[in-house]
């Protein structure tokens, strides 16, 4: 592999990687439900932003297809975790008035 | 018959989709959904316990793409004990919600069945984080069906913190294919070696696993979220969900880690463990309502899981490790039959006293013998008491132990064991009082005799008969 | 498996059966739970007797069923197993017959007699255990099967005695496990083997193995009520009457008295216990739970908790006997086994009768109830003067065997025991004698019944305690006759010591 792959690896991985410590520091930190919601998904964007960058090979070759997969299939349970705790959050604010 | 694989887990996912459809209909589809998968999965197992180990590439793509499901006795003895359970859960459940509820219950409790079936059967890492996504996701909102207030604010916490879990997971499957990249667990489990990137992997995949465990002290979502949701569904997480965690850990220190692991780890884990059983047991002790009581009492029966690893850790492979790793499962297993059972007879004297506070039973105990003799016997095991599995289970434990010469894992296993007794018998003596009741040992069939069947299969089936247990295990391993 | 292979797993399942099917049963179905119950006992008993015949002409009944790889459960058959397993079958179908009667018209009889059954097999499984796994088996599922019978009556006196005896056998149960994991892990499977096991065993783990004694002790000491373990016992009567005189005569104190006896004699060995010092503590504990439990009993007002005094005194008559080095005492020791639970029973059957039947709970109230209730009073003092050790009771055989057996060891102490337990029985026994048939009767007694024609009290609570005084008297009148418990002792003290 060339250095120029490995640089763009270790940039958009290392983002990633950052993104998951912010997301986790926000997670742990905050109490609404609101802000812990998008932190879990700060850090679900920092995971799939390593995978991605995993899935790199250089400009001329093409992708590794499985992380791109494994990002795909992630983002739908992302979407869908996401979703169900907002409804909770609904239920909860409803109840709450 | 290899079909039997994946049918285990398409099946109810198939049930899911026709409750779904036709709602009117719910009960009988999902009873008969439940039925075929339990018969599927039992399958499965008969055909591990007779042929070795079972492997099936779906759509023909094999590794690495290809969704790839396997079973081997360890998997198998999970499926097995998850489906008799899920089974009579499903029995009680037909008897136990209205219409309304019901219509809700079935669709998510078959698509629970389904990632659970999955986690049990999957071949590769990643696979295994859908599954693991699926049966969070499917749990929280099971555990939230009751819609009480209380239900729903801590099962919101049950999801973030199971999302926290799945991210560090996905987190480690990631480091996992950066580094050797496989996601099939045989074929990492050859390529995995000792070093940072194997040794983060491990800590990001255990951690989260650990956390949706509830082991100790990242239990304090478990006994708000288990306490409060409908009472097939909390022996469904105490029973499964929590366990099924376990036991992916346990696979992947198995088949994947068993390189990298210090025996610093696992004895990290163990004192978690431990701190588990006495905190889990002394809290069921102060319980103030039956299911708190249990579900406290799962935090404490997890820990004794986790003390099973130091004590693996220190064993050198061979027939004693063998047999300790059996005796493991015995546990997990025993407990899985014991607290679903004990769930399972907590919500019918529950309903029938219209409350679950322990000092108020009396009259709703004795009035319901049957359920009050499956609390009972689901309470021997629990404890640990003969004949029960976890009698087996901890008795061989705590041989190895002392071969080992790690004799405070004796000792905090035998506090666990006598609290345990206190916070059982605790709920038992309120069965003996003065209030005249007609005596008629069952009441309400199609709810008792499901917890009394899982009382009976944890306290004398798997203690008397567990020896087939040992014969599945060996059937192969992943790999 | 041959007949021989099943009969221990018979004779487990002819009590265990009949317990569950019981559960099942309703409360109004009076007659078939009496059918079954007497049909369990019946069948046990033809079994045992079967057994015996076998055990004493050398033959050996063994059922190994493998729980786990190194966990055997195992039920067999030796001489001492037979003498407990007998013991119990005749007292459990005796007590039956006395629990129907006393019984009547309560409530909640199905579970009282489901767990009555279950209790009586836990009973005979921990005389057939094989190996201590099998042993510790049942001697926890002893302590769940009695515990609802404690709590039976339901009252707030009843919850609390029930707990005391839990908290105290559940503790028990726990050092006896640690004890037995301990020695396991140590020299692998522990088989109860006659001589014992561990005479050969090496030297580097001596201290250990003395540590375990103490463990198993400890563990075993609970049940068998050893100063100062014994706790539980006085606060247990809560029970009803039955429930009382099985847990003294046979069940529970037997059970670990029993235990004490096998770990001395088929694990240990008297060899490598006596070399160690373990049969000197063992007697010192025996010795002072003897003398404490005569002492308390004589402070008693209350009828039953006198009685549970002597037993915690007499039941360390058996590990008394296992602690002097010698066949002679040990003969004496294992005797008492039975003749303890013969005339131990009887005091209670005539206990609950004189409160059944004239509301009688107190010594104070017991003035002229030998006229009022002759053949009870006469029971009750057959069973008083063999505990005092009056001949030919058979008291007076155990004490006779234990005061040889002392003096053949040179422990002159011990007789000084047996001499000031005995003067302490008299001085509680016979007063109580002495009110019954010598003080008036009170113009009023606190709670009488109406009578049932004639007879002082109905049948079935009459004749139990009658047959068990006949079978005391017996005991001690037909020592020297073939198959009598003396015989039978002196053939486990010559199978013991081998020589």
């Amino acid at each position: 592999m060339t250095s120029h792959v490995l640089g763009t690896q270790l940039l958009y991985g290392g983002s990633g990687i950052l993104l998951v410590l912010l997301g986790l520091w926000s997670f742990l930190v905050h109490a609404p439900l609101l802000r812990k919601l998008i932190a879990i998904n700060v850090m679900g964007a920092g995971v799939f932003h390593l995978l991605v960058a995993i899935a790199y090979r250089g400009i001329d070759t093409p992708p590794d297809p499985v992380p791109h997969a494994l990002v795909l299939t992630g983002i739908v349970v992302a979407v869908s975790a996401t979703a169900l705790a907002l409804a909770f959050g609904k239920r909860l604010d409803r109840d709450g008035d | 018959m290899i079909d039997a694989l994946p049918l285990a887990v398409t099946l109810p996912l198939i049930g899911a989709l026709a409750v779904t459809v036709w709602p009117a209909h719910a009960r009988g589809l999902g009873l008969a959904g439940a039925l075929i998968t339990a018969v599927s999965a039992l399958t499965v197992t008969t055909e591990v316990w007779s042929r070795g180990a079972l492997r099936a590439d779906l759509g023909g793509w094999g590794a690495p793409l290809g969704i790839a499901l396997e079973a081997d006795g360890l998997s198998a003895a999970f499926l097995a004990m998850a489906n008799l359970v899920a089974l009579a859960v499903s029995v009680y459940a037909g008897g136990y919600f209205k219409r309304e509820t019901a219509r809700h219950f079935w669709p998510l409790w078959l698509l629970l069945w389904s990632a659970l079936n999955g986690l049990f059967l999957a071949a590769d890492l990643f696979n295994l984080y859908v599954t693991l996504e699926l049966l969070g996701l499917s749990a929280a909102a099971l555990g939230a069906l009751t819609g009480t207030r209380e239900a729903v604010a801590a099962n919101l916490r049950y999801l973030l913190v199971g999302l926290l879990g799945s991210m560090s997971y996905l987190l480690g499957v990631a480091l996992v294919y950066a580094a050797y990249g496989v996601l099939d667990i045989g074929l990492v489990a050859e390529a995995v070696e000792p070093g940072p990137v194997a040794w983060t992997a491990m800590t990001l995949m255990i951690g989260g696993l650990i956390l949706k465990a509830a082991l100790f002290p990242m239990h304090f979502w478990l006994p708000p979220a288990h306490a409060n949701a409908p009472a097939p569904v909390s022996a469904a997480l105490s029973a499964l969900v929590v366990k099924a965690a376990f036991y992916l850990a346990l696979r992947l220190w198995l088949d994947v880690f068993a390189p990298v692991l210090g025996e610093a780890a696992a004895n990290l884990l163990g004192i978690l463990g431990a701190g588990a059983v006495v905190w889990g047991s002394w809290r069921a002790l102060r319980a103030e309502r039956l299911k708190l009581l249990a579900a406290y009492s799962t935090v404490a029966q997890m820990g004794y899981l986790f003390i099973a690893f130091p004590l693996l850790a220190a064993t050198p492979p061979g027939l004693a490790r063998e047999n300790l790793l059996a005796a493991v499962v015995l546990l997990a297993l025993t407990h899985g039959f014991a607290k679903a059972g004990l769930f399972l007879a907590a919500g019918m004297v529950q309903k029938t006293a219209g409350h679950d506070r322990i000092d108020e039973l009396g009259g709703a105990a004795q009035a319901l013998p049957a359920a009050t003799f499956a609390i009972g016997l689901a309470g021997v095991a629990l404890i640990g008491l003969p004949p029960s599995g976890t009698f087996l289970a901890k008795w061989m434990m705590l041989e190895q132990a002392m071969i080992l010469g790690l004799w405070w894992w004796l000792v905090v296993m035998m506090v666990g064991t006598l609290l345990a007794a206190a916070y059982i018998f605790r709920v038992l003596s309120r069965a003996f009082n003065r209030e005249p009741t007609p005596y008629r040992f069952v009441n309400d069939a199609s709810t008792e005799l499901p917890a009394l069947l899982l009382g009976l299969i944890a306290t004398f089936g798997l203690g008397i008969a567990a020896q087939p247990l040992w014969r599945l295990l060996e059937q192969g391993a992943f790999g | 498996m041959s007949f021989d292979a099943w009969l221990p797993v018979a004779i487990l399942l002819s009590s265990m059966i009949p317990g569950m099917l019981i559960f099942l049963l309703r409360e109004e179905s009076h007659r078939l739970r009496t059918v079954l119950n007497m049909t369990g006992a019946l069948v046990k008993l033809g079994l045992v007797i079967w057994m015996i015949g076998g055990v004493y002409d050398g033959q050996s009944y063994e059922t190994r069923w493998t729980l786990a790889p190194g966990l055997d459960l195992v039920l067999s058959a030796d001489a001492l197993s037979v003498l407990f397993v007998a013991l119990s079958t005749i007292l459990w179908l005796v007590t039956t017959v006395y629990a129907i009667g006393y019984l009547e018209h309560s409530p909640n009889r199905s579970r009282f007699f489901g767990f009555f059954s279950i209790c009586v097999s836990a009973t005979v499984g921990i005389a057939l255990s094989g190996n201590l796994l099998t042993f510790v088996i049942f001697y926890e599922v002893l302590t769940l099967a009695t515990y609802p019978l404690v709590a039976h009556r339901g009252t707030p006196d009843a919850a609390h005695g029930a707990k005391v005896y839990l908290a105290y056998t559940m503790g028990g149960g726990a050092l006896l496990l640690v004890g037995a994991i301990w020695l396991q892990a140590l020299v692998g499977p522990v088989e109860f083997t006659q001589g014992g096991i561990l005479g050969l065993s090496p030297e580097e783990i001596r201290v250990q193995l003395i540590l375990i004694f103490f463990v198993l002790l400890a563990g075993l000491g609970v049940k068998a009520a050893l100063v100062p373990l014994h706790g539980w016992l006085p606060q247990a009567m809560v029970a009803p009457a039955p429930v009382s005189a099985l847990l003294h005569a046979v069940a529970v104190v037997k059970a670990g008295a029993f235990g004490i006896v096998r770990v001395v004699y088929d694990v240990y060995g008297v060899d490598f216990a006596y070399a160690n010092g373990l049969l000197l503590a063992l007697g010192i504990l025996a010795s002072i739970t003897i003398l404490y439990g005569s002492l308390m009993a004589l402070t008693q007002d209350s009828l039953k908790k006198r009685l549970a005094y002597s037993t915690v005194s007499q039941v360390s008559y058996i590990a008394l006997g296992a602690s002097i080095f010698g066949p002679i005492a040990t003969i004496g020791g294992v005797v008492h086994l039975v003749h303890q639970g013969l005339m131990k029973i009887t005091l209670f059957f005539c206990a609950g009768n004189y409160a059944e039947a004239l509301g009688v709970h107190k010594v104070s109230e017991m003035d002229g109830v030998g006229r009022r209730m002759p053949w009870t009073s006469l029971a009750f003092t057959v069973g008083a003067l063999g505990m005092i050790g009056v001949p030919p009771i058979a008291g007076f055989v155990s004490k006779w065997y234990l005061g040889l057996g002392a003096a053949d060891a040179g422990s002159n102490w011990v007789i000084a025991v047996l001499v000031a337990s005995s003067v302490l029985n008299a001085a509680y026994f016979l007063p109580i004698l002495h009110r019954a048939w010598f003080r008036p009767a009170p113009t009023q007694w606190p709670q009488e019944h109406r009578r049932i024609g004639r007879s002082e009290i109905a049948g079935a609570l009459l004749w139990p305690p009658v047959i068990t005084a006949v079978l005391a008297l017996s005991a001690g009148l037909f020592a020297a006759a073939p198959f009598s418990p003396l015989e039978w002792a002196t053939l486990i003290a010559e199978r013991e010591y081998g020589r």
